[in-house]
């Protein structure tokens, strides 16, 4: 039997397999109208793959750097674990900023939401991706305040891993979009 | 008050210091905010049954302008988005919620705060819904809100903007209670209750939950979509600026065939708790209830464009959806052989509870069936614009869950309130609602196979149209007034009821082992569990179901 400890990793990870599926639509919806996007930009034309493939290199470190607070963690090394987890929201943070000046840039040059479909799908997925990097960065903010009070506790764990569990999941969601979108959009051209 | 905190078990959060509303209000204790569940959604229950009356009140004769084509519209748009959304989902959520961490022997659910957040979430969503009303008109595009109608273009009110926030929130609100139910079941069973000891209400709540988990974020995504296009001025969903009105139909029933069986798996769940009981007889082949209802959950995401035969799909996509959707017959068919073989044999007692279950399996199978002919995409294309396919829809929902309902509801009275429920309005209650029921909707068959289009405000005087609608608004009438009987009979028994006690019913589920109501804390002592069926274990030492099963 699963133990109670356990339960806000189960919660979060069932969490986890619903936002598969809010995903899942969004990424279809970005898919179907890639070959016929309407007049003005595309993937090839508006996106700067390399600008946005280093701040995501931020992102896919920011899950060795949790997974290596919650090692810190589990080995009783305070000081290591609030060391990683105050990385980490840095590299969360950094990545954020790639998408903001992305964002910035895109506008200013008239790519906005409804311009073409290729825009509208773009900024919905891309966006809603950014809306849970900014719950995960507050999640974990909330552990780091915690963990500086010294008040993770062997049982509060559970949470921890929970948050660790969300924040690969917000990584390896990047990796398919950044995939689809930008690595698709540049072979495309 | 006691806080029952020991290891491994969640800290009773029952604020008990607290009195009247705010103790509801504050409240995190699973019985309370189930009866909340219940309480709120037979509030739209009625306000979603005023709806269909108006309508059948405008379809009695051919050619009436009672009501105008627009708030026609406004009103079947937001009947379907009551029943569904409002009333049937939240009152099996709120029973699950009620009845679950009693049935696996728990002191509460897994997570009590994130619960209270689902329900009052889903309560806002219910209210936004319904502020419509005061903001410009209540939605117009029907409960699947099609594209491009649903658009800015076509719907420039806010209606719809109302039915999508609205929507999220309920979409939000239930995903909590899902993965909640669904981690409670998972982790806080009683040492001995098994998986395959588990009563099948848990077992079909917890799938239900797995299934809530996969489709309510495909319609929160298709509805964060929508509003895009409407607030953003973009067109995913609408051809005239290049986009696919298609992509919403194939969006919104990639959720909306999983909601029908979220709807019914809780109510199946139900009817296997009832129909053994008052059988006197353990559920007839176990294994297969509990495997069928995962069969059908896996099915139900492989058969969505079924609802879409009319737009022309191609053969292939014809043939591959109509056998899938025949297809998910078969384990809905072995439920109702089992349930049909737990009767036979039994000791049955004709309570009212029994009675909607009984009922529950002649009109779930009459649903089931013209679900069948709709699979037959030929037919589907005749009919699919009629009444025929209202007839089936509400064979399926009121025939099936509201029975289901109220076969749970006079079972888990008891259990709720410590009051038996009056047998005598009781029988009342439930012969009308079985009449009025069938008077509404058989005859709608026949007008749909006559051709008597569905969401038009008025019909033409064609021959028997207008005798057979007069019957259905009657039906519908007898059916109000049977609703209200049972709102009587709830108050009275509350009032006037024979005191309960532990168990009236002679059940063997964990429930009906503490007091009713139950304390905060659910147990002084669970029994100990040693099958499926612990206190007919408690009751008989020496016919144990385990003894049986060994000898």
């Amino acid at each position: 039997m699963i133990s109670i400890r356990e339960r806000a990793k189960i919660g979060v990870g069932l969490f986890i397999l619903s936002d598969v599926g809010f995903f899942l639509l969004l990424i279809i919806a970005y898919v179907y109208y890639h070959g016929y996007p309407g007049a003005g930009p595309t993937a090839a034309t508006a996106l700067n793959v390399t600008r946005t493939g280093l701040f995501s290199l931020a992102l896919f470190a920011s899950s060795a750097t949790i997974w290596m607070s919650s090692r810190a963690a589990r080995s009783g090394d305070s000081r290591g674990l609030v060391r990683w987890l105050a990385i980490t929201i840095a590299l969360g943070v950094l990545f954020m900023c790639g998408q903001v000046t992305e964002y910035y840039d895109l506008l200013s040059s008239g790519v906005t939401v409804s311009r073409n479909l290729f825009a509208t799908t773009f900024f919905t997925l891309t966006g809603f991706h950014g809306l849970h990097v900014m719950t995960g960065l507050i999640a974990l903010a909330t552990t780091l305040g915690l963990a500086r009070a010294g008040k993770l506790h062997e049982r509060s764990m559970d949470g921890f891993g929970a948050v660790e569990w969300y924040w690969h999941f917000v990584d390896v969601v990047w990796v398919v979009v950044f995939s689809v979108v930008y690595l698709w959009g540049a072979v495309a051209s | 008050m006691s806080q029952v905190v020991d290891a491994g078990v969640a800290p009773n959060l029952v604020t008990g210091e607290r009195e009247g509303l705010l103790a509801w209000v504050a409240s995190v204790d699973h019985k309370q905010v189930g009866i909340l569940y219940m309480i709120s959604s037979m509030f739209f229950f009625f306000v979603g049954g005023i709806e269909a009356l108006v309508l059948r009140i405008q379809l009695a004769a051919p050619g009436l302008h009672i009501i105008s084509p627009e708030t026609f519209d406004q009103l079947f748009t937001m009947h379907g988005t009551t029943m569904i959304f409002l009333f049937v989902m939240p009152m099996l959520t709120g029973m699950s919620n009620y009845v679950i961490p009693l049935m696996i022997g728990a002191h509460d659910v897994a997570f009590p705060r994130l619960n209270a957040m689902g329900f009052w979430v889903q309560l806002f969503g219910g209210v936004i819904l319904y502020f419509s009303f005061l903001a410009g008109g209540a939605p117009n595009a029907g409960w699947f809100s099609y594209t491009p109608l649903a658009e800015k273009a076509y719907s420039s009110l806010a209606g719809v903007d109302y039915w999508i926030v609205g929507l999220a929130c309920i979409g939000v609100g239930s995903l909590a209670s899902a993965i909640n139910l669904a981690v409670t079941i998972i982790c806080l069973r009683v040492q001995g209750l098994s998986v395959r000891r588990l009563p099948l209400f848990a077992w079909m709540t917890m799938v239900n939950s797995f299934l809530m988990i996969g489709a309510l974020p495909l319609l929160n995504a298709s509805l964060v979509i929508l509003m895009i296009d409407r607030t953003f001025n973009a067109h995913v969903f609408d051809p005239a600026g290049g986009g696919s009105a298609l992509l919403w139909q194939h969006f919104f029933w990639s959720f909306g065939h999983p909601e029908v069986y979220i709807m019914i798996l809780p109510a199946f769940g139900i009817i296997s708790e009832v129909i053994p009981v008052f059988s006197g007889k353990p559920i007839y082949g176990y294994e297969f209830v509990a495997a069928s209802t995962v069969a059908i959950a896996f099915l139900s995401f492989t058969v969505w464009a079924h609802h879409m035969f009319a737009v022309g799909m191609s053969m292939v996509g014809n043939v591959a959806f109509g056998i899938s959707s025949m297809t998910i017959a078969v384990p809905t068919g072995i439920k109702i052989f089992n349930w049909t073989a737990t009767l036979y044999g039994g000791r049955i007692r004709f309570t009212t509870a029994m009675m909607f279950a009984v009922a529950f399996l002649f009109t779930f199978t009459i649903g089931g069936l013209s679900g069948i002919s709709f699979a037959a995409f030929p037919l589907d294309w005749q009919l699919t614009d009629t009444y025929y396919l209202v007839a089936h829809f509400h064979y399926v929902i009121f025939g099936g869950s509201a029975f289901g309902i109220f076969a749970g509801f006079y079972y888990w009275f008891p259990k709720f309130s410590g009051r038996m429920m009056s047998e005598r309005i009781g029988v009342w209650n439930f012969w009308l609602t079985f009449i009025g029921f069938n008077l509404t909707f058989f005859i709608q068959h026949v007008l749909g196979l006559a051709g008597m289009p569905r969401r038009v405000f008025t019909y033409p005087d064609l021959p028997g149209w207008a005798a057979m609608n007069l019957i259905s608004t009657i039906g519908a009438f007898v059916l109000g007034f049977s609703i209200l009987l049972f709102v009587w009979n709830i108050f009275d028994s509350l009032a006037n009821g024979a005191v309960a006690g532990d168990n009236p019913w002679d059940a063997w589920t964990l429930e009906w082992a503490t007091t009713s109501p139950p304390p905060p804390e659910n147990f002084d002592r669970v029994p100990p569990v040693h099958g499926r069926r612990p206190l007919w274990d408690l009751a008989h030492p020496d016919r144990a179901d385990e003894k049986v099963a060994r000898a």
